[in-house]
């Protein structure tokens, strides 16, 4: 599939401010799965930093901005050409060792609610991709989609007691549930074409990859209850939602902020 | 030099004339105090210095009724008061600690000396010691630090910020104690020229040191014309408002001459310094003293502004 | 009754080391000696020496008492000491190197990958970056024991910011005022090339970016932390900018201080803050201390750190039982200097072991420093040992533990005279271009009779420690 990416993050301050810093992953992960055919990143108005790709294959770019700032806007353009493996992330070069990602965060500890739903869910299975599949059930089970609930600091924890959440809970949780039972688990961000169906979805989105002995690190999404395919479009990793988040940046001075997005994806004519 | 230091190093000037000025202004208020003016007591001259130090307010929500002695405690020994002597001479030696490669070990020792023994004062019962002890006290230690600044100091960019954040202190506390005498501590306007008015004079010129100085230079009556010449218009006066202002300029260029680069603080003081030569006492009179004073340390305050802005905030490319 | 190594005198005989302090120590009467010590206090009050202890609020004026009583070691004795370190800080530095890479020695089997791994000083963050030479801790303080005239121990490494170098230049310098004729009588090696060779060693790690002479600056939390004095005072021997975290700023892949002449490009900097205030878009959001966009500077090799972030996985207590196989394994050589022997608590049959033996061992938290949450089993009371209990069972992981070991003493100036103390020794090795040790340390002494705990923290004092010269 070939898939336009148009994703446009503005930050607004109430007052001016002095400078700003964005560190930005926000390029499209090299593997197998996915080419990309063109890609910007720009930072209106900045300058851009050192770049280089991290010990999980991301692609990190730096900018900075002086001010005088009102807003700081963040466009992606793009082009990518998709296929679907099935969830499997192959052809990813990276460094990092999978046992890396047995780490728990604050976001990803598993309380004694998500320890029960992982033990209960892979009891009597035996294979890491099928011990995998079976806590992306129990997590799309347990947890409803529904947006609103909560919010950018939720821990997998309180989204499982509330039985509520949207992609990024999904993800937490199943993280946190194959992370006790031993299965390597990280973060994903990226971007979700939905529009066949031609209903408005929300097209930045988040899930999990677990990694399987043998076949290396494969994507769940509970969310939507599948592997990613090549509606999917993988940008960066990380141990939980706010160590893989695509953008962090901080601006100095006194001034409130206020985010506005908006993520448009398209499939091309072939 | 880093901008955190420069900054360091200006509030250190800043701090200690600001203490000073506070030791000063304490002074003031004893005397006048020791006189029975007519009908107001000392009560309202004493209201009025708080007024005039800008801590009346906090004064009053922490003793409420203005009596001397705790007027005296709340200006220099308390470390609620901001602009106490205690909380000047405390932030004075935090800037230099902070910047102690910076400084000579002369000038940390007379820093730190004076710190460790206000707290030593500070132990003592107030009831032992008089008021210009402790004044005196101010006096002798701003001037040992500032001997030892200038015995000691190298003269580079640091020594510059140093008596630039020194020089627009004092010129701000000129400007301020001589509008205090007229709009704060003379009752009305029918007192100009009475005996009250005089011996106010008397008082400031004396808390400023400089009441002999003043006589040896004009004689015959004090006149409000022959004040304000000496405060503001007389170069030989240290404190007077064009002294400082030279002396701020002097120390900008100064900076301009290490930095190869003159900017908007140096051309700011460069129109203040020609302004304030140029002037003549008909003129200050015509424009009105007061109004003259506050234009004057509300350019102060710009000024002020722009050397932050270009040395000491970090933000100047 | 446990005996132990006094480093002056060997059965009744003075060793040789120490041959010419004893005329010295005999000449001293108390009132001299009381003078002296007053001198030494007043001197390092004026310089500003002093000493916040963590945790305890008090005096923040507070001084480290200086025993001037000096600790000697032999030129021979160096020599193997000297060896030891460097060949400690070579295979600590090769470990960083390796477990940020490809991780062999853990794929060989030598180290369980959850001990590295899954660390919480290991930072993924910087996973496949190298830094410049291949140099994660570039100051290296290795805290040995001694137990005999030729047996040394390890007590723990620490690869990330080791302080107290300050206090070895300072000592140094005060028994150098007071005493100058124990230095002519003495060939004594200097330790004042130390800030020289810090500032050569961080000059020789400069990014490959730099084209010109590196601009080096001290990161500092801020003149509230307890080590300020260090911070500042080795700024000024070599001659760079002190900074904090708001003096800096990053632009255009580069970091920046804040000058009063406008912005000055940085390429190294020495952090004595913790890697997670270092940078708020990376690790800590709330720091305040840190510089925003540092790490991408780093990791795009605008600027280098030192220590390197993620270095702290090499000094961890449980990796600490590793460094002599890490020394096998990377430089294939036999470990010169030892390690106290060590039980895992997180193993089941230590533990067994550590629980049964308690009233005898040392028990340490893995991440803990300076002497604290840590029980030391001959010097505790059955009710502390009981309650310490409940701890390690509460969290076996999180403890090691090791036999008490009979440190050596040193003539100590006390109360009634001259009595021995038990010292340690931290040597502080320099990694670059070359690696680099001043003939020298800081020796830590217990004043407290009987007490082997030297932190300064709990009651230590320091001393001043001579190497001779052949």
């Amino acid at each position: 599939m070939i898939l336009d990416v148009s994703h446009v993050t503005v930050y607004r301050y109430d007052a001016s401010m002095r400078s700003a810093v964005q560190s930005l992953r926000l390029f499209p992960s090299r593997f197998d799965g996915q080419r990309v055919i063109r890609w910007s990143v720009e930072v209106v108005g900045g300058m851009r930093g050192g770049s280089f790709r991290d010990g999980a294959g991301d692609k990190i770019e730096s900018w900075s901005l002086r001010g005088p700032l009102q807003e700081v806007v963040i466009r992606v353009e793009g082009q990518v050409e998709t296929v679907d493996l099935a969830g499997v992330l192959r052809g990813h070069r990276e460094l990092a060792p999978p046992e890396a990602y047995l780490r728990e965060t604050l976001a990803t500890d598993a309380d004694a609610a998500i320890r029960t739903l992982a033990e209960d869910a892979i009891e009597g299975i035996s294979g890491d991709l099928e011990k995998a599949h079976a806590l992306a059930g129990a997590v799309a089970e347990a947890i409803a989609y529904r947006p609103g609930v909560t919010h950018a600091h939720t821990t997998a924890a309180e989204a499982l007691k509330l039985g509520e959440g949207v992609c990024q809970d999904h993800a937490h949780a199943l993280i946190a549930a194959a992370r006790h039972v031993g299965l390597p688990a990280r973060y994903v961000s990226g971007y979700l074409f939905a529009g066949a169906d031609g209903e408005p979805h929300e097209a930045a989105h988040a899930w999990a990859e677990v990694f399987v002995a043998g076949l290396g690190w494969v994507g769940f999404d509970p969310a939507n209850g599948c592997c990613p395919d090549d509606r999917y479009i993988r940008l960066g990793s990380g141990l939980d939602a706010r160590d893989a988040a695509p953008i962090r940046g901080l601006a100095r001075g006194e001034g409130e902020e206020s985010l506005d997005v908006t993520v448009a994806l398209a499939a091309a004519q072939q | 030099m880093l901008s955190r230091t420069a900054e360091n190093l200006f509030w250190i000037g800043r701090y200690i004339e600001r203490a000073e000025t506070m030791a000063r202004l304490l002074e003031v208020g004893a005397r006048i105090a020791l006189m029975p003016s007519a009908g107001h007591g000392y009560r309202s001259e004493w209201e009025s210095l708080l007024l005039a130090s800008g801590t009346a307010e906090g004064f009053a929500t922490k003793y409420g009724d203005p009596v001397q002695r705790n007027i005296e405690s709340y200006l220099f020994f308390d470390r609620d008061n901001p602009s106490s002597v205690i909380s000047c001479i405390y932030r004075a030696r935090e800037n230099a600690r902070i910047v102690r490669t910076a400084i000579t070990s002369q000038l940390w020792d007379a820093l730190n000396t004076t710190y460790q023994e206000i707290t030593q004062l500070e132990r003592r019962a107030r009831s032992e010691m008089e008021l210009t002890e402790l004044t005196e006290w101010v006096m002798r230690q701003s001037a040992m630090i500032r001997g030892a600044i200038e015995a000691t100091l190298l003269r580079n960019d640091g020594y510059h910020f140093l008596n630039i954040g020194f020089a627009l202190e004092r010129a701000d506390n000129t400007a301020r104690l001589i509008d205090v005498k007229y709009y704060v501590l003379l009752p009305s306007v029918e007192l100009v020229g009475s005996a009250l008015d005089n011996y106010q004079w008397q008082v400031l010129l004396r808390a400023m040191s400089a009441h002999r100085a003043f006589h040896w230079a004009y004689g015959g009556d004090i006149t409000a014309r022959k004040i304000a010449h000496f405060l503001i218009l007389n170069r030989q006066c240290p404190r007077a408002l064009i002294t400082s202002l030279e002396t701020a300029l002097a120390h900008l260029d100064g900076l301009s001459r290490e930095y190869n680069h003159s900017g908007a603080a140096q051309r700011r003081a460069r129109a203040l310094v020609g302004d304030i030569a140029e002037t003549n006492v008909e003129e200050i009179f015509e424009e009105g003293l007061h109004e003259f004073l506050n234009r004057y340390i509300a350019e102060i305050g710009a000024l002020s502004t722009l050397v932050y802005d270009s040395y000491l905030s970090g933000e100047a490319r | 009754m446990t005996t132990y190594f006094n480093e002056m005198f060997e059965n009744d005989q003075v060793r040789a080391p120490y041959a010419r302090l004893e005329d010295w120590m005999r000449a001293m009467p108390a009132e001299l000696r009381q003078m002296k010590q007053a001198e030494a206090e007043a001197l390092f009050r004026r310089i500003g020496i002093t000493f916040a202890v963590y945790g305890e609020g008090g005096d923040p004026d507070r001084l480290i008492p200086f025993d001037m009583f000096p600790r000697v070691f032999a030129q021979n004795e160096w020599r193997r000491l000297e060896r030891g370190i460097k060949q400690r800080a070579r295979a600590l530095n090769a470990f960083l190197t390796d477990v940020y890479g490809r991780g062999e020695i853990v794929r060989a089997g030598k180290i369980p990958a959850k001990l590295v791994y899954q660390n919480e000083a290991y930072e993924r963050a910087v996973v496949g970056f190298q830094p410049p030479r291949g140099i994660y801790s570039h100051i290296v303080g290795i805290d040995l024991v001694r137990t005999g005239p030729d047996q040394f121990y390890v007590l723990e490494d620490n690869c990330r910011t080791p302080s107290g170098v300050s206090y070895m230049l300072e000592n140094r310098e005060i028994m150098m005022r007071m005493f100058p004729q124990l230095f002519r009588e003495n060939r004594i090696e200097p330790v004042d090339g130390y800030a020289e060779l810090l500032r050569r060693t961080l000059a020789s790690v400069a990014p490959a970016k730099c084209d010109r002479d590196p601009t080096i600056a001290i990161l500092t939390p801020g003149h509230f932390n307890s080590a300020y004095y260090e911070h500042s005072f080795l700024a000024d021997l070599m001659g760079v900018e002190l900074v904090e975290g708001a003096d800096l700023f990053v632009e255009g892949g580069f970091v920046w201080m804040r000058t009063t002449r406008g912005p000055q490009k940085v390429d190294v900097i020495y952090r004595r803050i913790d890697d997670s205030f270092l940078d708020p878009l990376c690790f800590r959001p709330d720091s305040m201390l840190g510089v925003p966009g540092l790490m991408d500077v780093y990791r795009s090799g605008g600027v280098t750190i030192a220590s390197a972030p993620g270095a702290g996985v090499a000094d961890d207590k449980a990796i600490y039982t590793f460094v002599p196989e890490m020394v096998r394994f990377y430089l294939g050589e036999e470990p010169i200097l030892e390690n106290v022997p060590t039980w895992q608590c997180a193993k089941p049959d230590e533990l067994k072991y550590v629980l049964e033996h308690l009233p005898e061992l040392v028990v340490k938290e893995v991440h803990g420093s300076g002497g604290y949450g840590m029980l030391v089993g001959p010097k505790s009371t059955k009710a502390q040992i009981e309650a310490f209990r409940a701890k390690i069972e509460d969290d076996p992981d999180n403890y090691i533990a090791q036999p008490t070991l009979a440190l050596s003493t040193t003539p100590t100036f006390v109360e009634e005279g001259i009595a021995p103390r038990h010292v340690d020794l931290r040597p502080y090795c320099l990694v670059g271009e070359q690696i680099e040790l001043v003939p020298g340390g800081l020796t830590r002494v217990a004043l407290t009779e009987g007490s082997l705990v030297v932190n300064s923290s709990q009651g230590g004092g320091v001393k001043d420690t001579w190497v001779l010269a052949e």
